[in-house]
C-alpha cells in the first residue's frame, strides 16, 4: 500500500514505464477543457429555465384598449404584461400648461430613452390628447398616484395635476416627466402603442415595427 | 456489551473522537462572557427555522393563487399551525437579533483579526445567505408587503448598466413579479439557501476550532509548544489535536460542559423573550410582521409606505440616502462589503477594545448607534429631515471604517495582559 503514490514525478516502481510529461499535460488540459465545456453546456438548461415561460410570454402579448368612453380629464388603467398602463385624456388647458414648469423637470425634452421615438416630444404621446404611460415609478417600481384638481399642488407649487409616488416621494407631471430633486432618475416609461382606429389603442406594438 | 457496541461503532465512525475534539476536550477561554452566547443561540435558531420550516411546507401552497390563502389556512385550520408559523416568523427576527449581537461581539473584541480573518469572512457569507433567505421567505405569504418588497429589491438589479433590465426579467421569470417568481423563491428558500447556510455554518465552526476561540481580553491561550512549565499548563484533559501543537495555558475550560451550561443559562433568558413575542406579540407592533402583509398581493395597488422588515432597514436607509439609483445600490452593497473587509481595514495588533485607545471604543459605540438610527430612518415613513439625516448617518457609517483604518496604524494601546485577568 505504501508504494502507491499520486506524485507524477515519483519514479518508484515505474522505472520500466517511461513518463511522458508533455503527453500527460496535454491529457490533463484536454480533459479539463472537455469537462469545462460539459459544465457550461449542462448549465444552459438550468439558467435557461429561469427565463419567462411560453405561458408568461403569451400573457405578455399586446392588449387592446377601448378609449371611446374616456372623458376629458379622466384616466383609465389597463393591464399590459401585468403592469398598470394609464391612458389619460388631457384637456387643452392641461396640454397648454405643460410648457409652464419645464425648468423644474429633470428631462423636459425626453432625452433619455424612456419612450418610443414617436413620443419624444413635449406631450410624450402620439396624439397630444391621449397620454399612455406605464404606471410604474422609475425609482423602485411602485405605482404612483394620479392627483388632480389641485391635489398635486402640495407637492409642486403651481402644478395642479400630476403623479406622486407614495413610496419615496417621486413626482411626475401630466406627461410623465420627472421633477427635479426626487429619487426617480427617469421619466415614466411610454410603452409602444398605436391607434388601430379612433376608438382603440393597441398597447405593445407600434406602427412600422414588427 | 455496551462498550463493545460503542467500540464497534467507533472503529467505523469517529463519533467520540469528534465529540472530544470539538466539545468535551475543546479548550475554551474561561473568561468568555455573555457576549459569547450568541453563536450558540444562532445555531439553536437555525435548527428552529429548519424544523418549523419543514412543517410549514407541509401545508403551504407555493402559487400566486394559493399562497396567501394557504397561510390563512395554516393560521386558522391546521392544528398548531399558528404556533409553527409564529415560531418561524419570530425565529426570523430572532436570528437577526442574535446575529447582529454576535457580529458586534466580534467587532468589540477584535475577533476578526489575524488569524481569524477567514472565520470572519465565512460569517459574512452566512450573513449574506441569511439576508437572501429572509428576503425570499418574506415573499412567500404573498401579501402586499411581500409583493412590493420583492418589487423594490429585485428592481435594484435594474440599476446595473446594460444587462440590468434583462437580468430583472430573468430573475422574475416574467415581466413582473409573478407566480413564477414566487415559485422559484420558494425553491431557493426551502432547499438551496438552507443547504448553503448549513454548509457555511459547518465551515465557520471548523475554521473557529482550527484557530481557537478569541476572548474578551484578546489574550492567546495557546502558546508555543514547550514554552510553558507544567505549573502554567491547564489541568483539564485537552484533546491531543491541540496539545500536540501547542501548550495550553491554565486559562481555559473544556467547552462541554462548562461553556455549554453557561450558554444554556443565556438560552433560558432568550427563550423567555422569544416566547413572549411568539405568544403575546408576534407582530411586534408591525416590525416583525408588517401590517400591509395581512392583505393579499395586488400589483395595481402600491401600499402607502414600503419598508423592508426591520433587519434590512439600516441598509435601506443607505440606499435611499443616495440621490442616484446606481449610486444608492453601490453604497448599500459597499456597506456590507466594508464589514467583510474589517480584518484588513483594522491595522491594529491589539484585539479587544479593553486595551485599545478611547477613540476606538467611542468609534464602536457611535457605529452601533448609527446603525440603529439608520434602521429607524429606513423603517419609518419618508420625511424631508430624514433624507438629510440618513445622508449624514451614511457618511458616519463609512466614517467608522475610514477612521479605524487611519488610527489603527499607530494606535496607542494599553499593554495586553499575558494571562487572562478576571
Amino acid at each position: 500500500m505504501s508504494d502507491v503514490s499520486l506524485d507524477a514525478h515519483d519514479s518508484s516502481g515505474t522505472e520500466n514505464q517511461p513518463q511522458n510529461n508533455s503527453r500527460r499535460r496535454f491529457l490533463t488540459v484536454a480533459t479539463s477543457v472537455v469537462g469545462g465545456v460539459g459544465v457550461v453546456g449542462v448549465s444552459v438548461p438550468f439558467i435557461g429555465s429561469w427565463n419567462p415561460s411560453i405561458k408568461a410570454k403569451a400573457a405578455g402579448a399586446d392588449v387592446e384598449a377601448d378609449i371611446s368612453k374616456i372623458e376629458p380629464g379622466q384616466l383609465i388603467r389597463v393591464i399590459w404584461r401585468s403592469k398598470p398602463v394609464w391612458i389619460a385624456r388631457r384637456t387643452p388647458e392641461l396640454l397648454a400648461s405643460l410648457a409652464n414648469d419645464e425648468d423644474k423637470l429633470k428631462d423636459p425634452n425626453s432625452e433619455q430613452e424612456q419612450q418610443p421615438e414617436f413620443a419624444k416630444n413635449r406631450y410624450r404621446s402620439l396624439k397630444e390628447e391621449y397620454l399612455v404611460l406605464v404606471g410604474i415609478c422609475t425609482h423602485l417600481g411602485c405605482s404612483p398616484q394620479h392627483l388632480k384638481d389641485g391635489a398635486f399642488e402640495q407637492y409642486v407649487e403651481g402644478v395642479p395635476e400630476g403623479f406622486f409616488c407614495p413610496c419615496h416621494g417621486s413626482k411626475f407631471d401630466m406627461a410623465g416627466r420627472v421633477f427635479q430633486n426626487v429619487p426617480a432618475p427617469l421619466n415614466l416609461v411610454v410603452p409602444p402603442y398605436m391607434f388601430l382606429d379612433d376608438n382603440t389603442i393597441l398597447i405593445g406594438s407600434e406602427e412600422g415595427a414588427a | 456489551m455496551w462498550k463493545n457496541l460503542m467500540d464497534w461503532i467507533e472503529y467505523r465512525l469517529p463519533i467520540m473522537r469528534v465529540a472530544n475534539m470539538h466539545a468535551i476536550q475543546y479548550p475554551a477561554p474561561r473568561n468568555m462572557n455573555f457576549w459569547y452566547m450568541f453563536g450558540f443561540l444562532a445555531t439553536i435558531v437555525l435548527v428552529n427555522q429548519i424544523v418549523t420550516g419543514i412543517w410549514l411546507t407541509m401545508s403551504y401552497n407555493p402559487t400566486a393563487e394559493g399562497a396567501f390563502a394557504s397561510v390563512e389556512y395554516i393560521m386558522r385550520d391546521v392544528d398548531y399551525g399558528w404556533m409553527l408559523r409564529y415560531m418561524h416568523s419570530t425565529g426570523a427576527s430572532a436570528f437577526f437579533i442574535v446575529v447582529y449581537l454576535h457580529m458586534f461581539r466580534g467587532m468589540i473584541y477584535g475577533s476578526y483579526q489575524k488569524p481569524r480573518e477567514l472565520l470572519w469572512l465565512f460569517g459574512m457569507f452566512i450573513y449574506l445567505a441569511l439576508m437572501a433567505e429572509a428576503f425570499m421567505g418574506y415573499v412567500l405569504p404573498w401579501g402586499q408587503m411581500s409583493y412590493w418588497g420583492a418589487q423594490v429589491i429585485v428592481s435594484l438589479f435594474s440599476a446595473i448598466p446594460v444587462i440590468g433590465p434583462d437580468l430583472v426579467i430573468w430573475i422574475q421569470g416574467d415581466y413582473v413579479i409573478s407566480g413564477a417568481t414566487l415559485n422559484r423563491f420558494f425553491a431557493l428558500h426551502v432547499i438551496a439557501l438552507p443547504l448553503v447556510i448549513v454548509i457555511l455554518v459547518f465551515l465557520h465552526i471548523v475554521a473557529l476550532h482550527e484557530v481557537g476561540s478569541n476572548n474578551p481580553d484578546g489574550t492567546d491561550v495557546k502558546r508555543k509548544k514547550g514554552s510553558l512549565s507544567e505549573e502554567e499548563k491547564t489541568k483539564f484533559v485537552i484533546h491531543e489535536y491541540y496539545t500536540s501543537k501547542y501548550d495550553i495555558v491554565d486559562d481555559i475550560v473544556p467547552f462541554f460542559p462548562h461553556i455549554v451550561l453557561k450558554d444554556l443559562v443565556g438560552f433560558a433568558f432568550f427563550l423567555l423573550a422569544f416566547c413572549y413575542v411568539m405568544f403575546f406579540n408576534p407582530g411586534m407592533g408591525g416590525y416583525f410582521l408588517e401590517h400591509p402583509n395581512f392583505e393579499i398581493a395586488n400589483n395595481l395597488k402600491t401600499p402607502e409606505h414600503i419598508f423592508p422588515v426591520w433587519y434590512f432597514t439600516p441598509f435601506y436607509a443607505i440606499l435611499k440616502a443616495v440621490p442616484d439609483k446606481l449610486g444608492g445600490v453601490i453604497a448599500m452593497f459597499a456597506a456590507i462589503i466594508a464589514l467583510a473587509l474589517l480584518p484588513w481595514i483594522d491595522r491594529g495588533k491589539v484585539k479587544s477594545w479593553r486595551y485599545r485607545c478611547g477613540l476606538h471604543r467611542w468609534n464602536l459605540i457611535v457605529f452601533a448607534g448609527v446603525f440603529i438610527f439608520l434602521g429607524y430612518l429606513g423603517g419609518t415613513p419618508q420625511e424631508n429631515w430624514k433624507i438629510t439625516a440618513s445622508q449624514i448617518l451614511t457618511i458616519m457609517y463609512f466614517g467608522f471604517f475610514a477612521l479605524l483604518f487611519i488610527y489603527s496604524k499607530n494606535e496607542k494601546c494599553l499593554p495586553v495582559p499575558a494571562r487572562i485577568t478576571e
